[in-house]
């Protein structure tokens, strides 16, 4: 099983990414630079967070027309699994592999704190895992569980139409939402302004998830949190049952 | 030949940079400002127009159809 960690011009927690994956998860993980044609070979795709072309334009809008973010769409359409994290989001979402769109933070201000993230949706390829932390207690996935990740964005405000939220509501689509240390959804808890404090949401089919929060940054005690490992344990837990069931057709193939 | 695109955030869509500039505009002596909303403005030189291309990158890339609505404007 195979990991791409994704590189723009202007990518910054592409490192952090591939640390997690190689040295924390042992999973097998290469630098993809964004003028390669493809990432067939690969089994997990995370675009990273980061400045891609300077956000230039809109952010994301640049990065989403890369050589190889056609490759990237077409191996989300077969359903392999892809994750994008703060500006790999913003890329999700301009790419139009996610729904809706990332906009300028209500307050004006570039936020970078610890926040809450709730998860709604235990169920995902993303968020469904038991994970030990160095400590050797277990954390373990369930709805209404609190994890403890930085954000670190300018644009980090989800908006959507009205249906479009109605149907990620419907569809279970709403991973994580921004929450305050007891759970609750409030206004003060939400970071950027975000609909509803979504913080991360998945597409219809489940296969191509985005957050603001970066679990990357949250998987060492040294960092101040572990929590993100719950995220990285359950997608390549994912990764790895797919692959297994998919490997008799590629055979064929 | 020159093509002028506006870009504006859709209506339905909070901008919160119009918002942060009205409330300023209030403190600088005119409270009855009742709105603000910013786009973008871009000026384009091409030999010859395609004016269904432009549009096609009007929609894909210049603006972004979710948040945005643009405006086309081809000079002869």
């Amino acid at each position: 099983m195979k990991a791409a960690v994704i590189r723009f011009p202007g990518s910054n927690c592409d490192q952090d990414c591939y640390h997690v994956l190689k040295n924390d998860f042992g999973l097998e993980t290469e630098y993809v630079w964004h003028k390669e044609a493809s990432v067939e070979q690969f089994d997990l795709i995370v675009l990273p967070g980061g400045f891609s072309y300077g956000d230039y334009l809109r952010c994301g809008a640049i990065a989403r027309f890369s050589p190889v973010m056609r490759s990237v769409a077409a191996e989300a359409e077969r359903g392999k699994l892809v994750m994008g994290i703060c500006n790999g989001f913003q890329i999700l979402c301009e790419a139009r592999l996610l729904p809706g769109a990332l906009i300028r933070n209500n307050s004006l201000h570039f936020v970078c704190e610890h926040v809450f993230a709730r998860l709604e949706n235990m169920e995902t390829a993303f968020s469904h895992a038991e994970v030990a932390k160095s400590d050797g207690k277990l954390l373990t996935a369930r709805t209404g569980l609190l994890l403890r990740m930085p954000v670190a964005h300018g644009e980090g405000n989800y908006v959507a139409d009205p249906e479009t939220l109605r149907d990620l509501e419907r569809n279970k689509q709403i991973v994580f939402r921004y929450s305050d240390a007891r759970g609750a959804i409030t206004d003060g808890a939400n970071p950027n302004g975000s609909a509803d404090n979504i913080a991360g949401i998945v597409n219809r089919t489940g296969n191509v998830f985005g957050l603001m929060p970066h679990p990357e940054r949250a998987c060492d005690p040294l960092l101040g949190s572990e929590d993100g490992k719950l995220i990285f344990q359950s997608v390549i837990e994912s990764a790895g049952k797919k692959t297994k069931v998919s490997s008799p057709i590629s055979k064929r193939n | 030949m020159k093509a002028k695109v506006t870009v504006m955030p859709k209506k339905s869509v909070l901008d919160p940079q119009g918002v942060a500039v009205r409330d300023a505009m209030r403190h600088h002596g005119l409270p009855d400002v009742k709105s603000v909303r910013i786009g973008k403005f871009m000026e384009i030189e091409v030999e010859a127009a395609d004016e269904g291309k432009l549009h096609e990158i009007c929609r894909d890339l210049l603006s972004n159809p979710v948040i945005e609505d643009y405006e086309l404007q081809v000079e002869a």
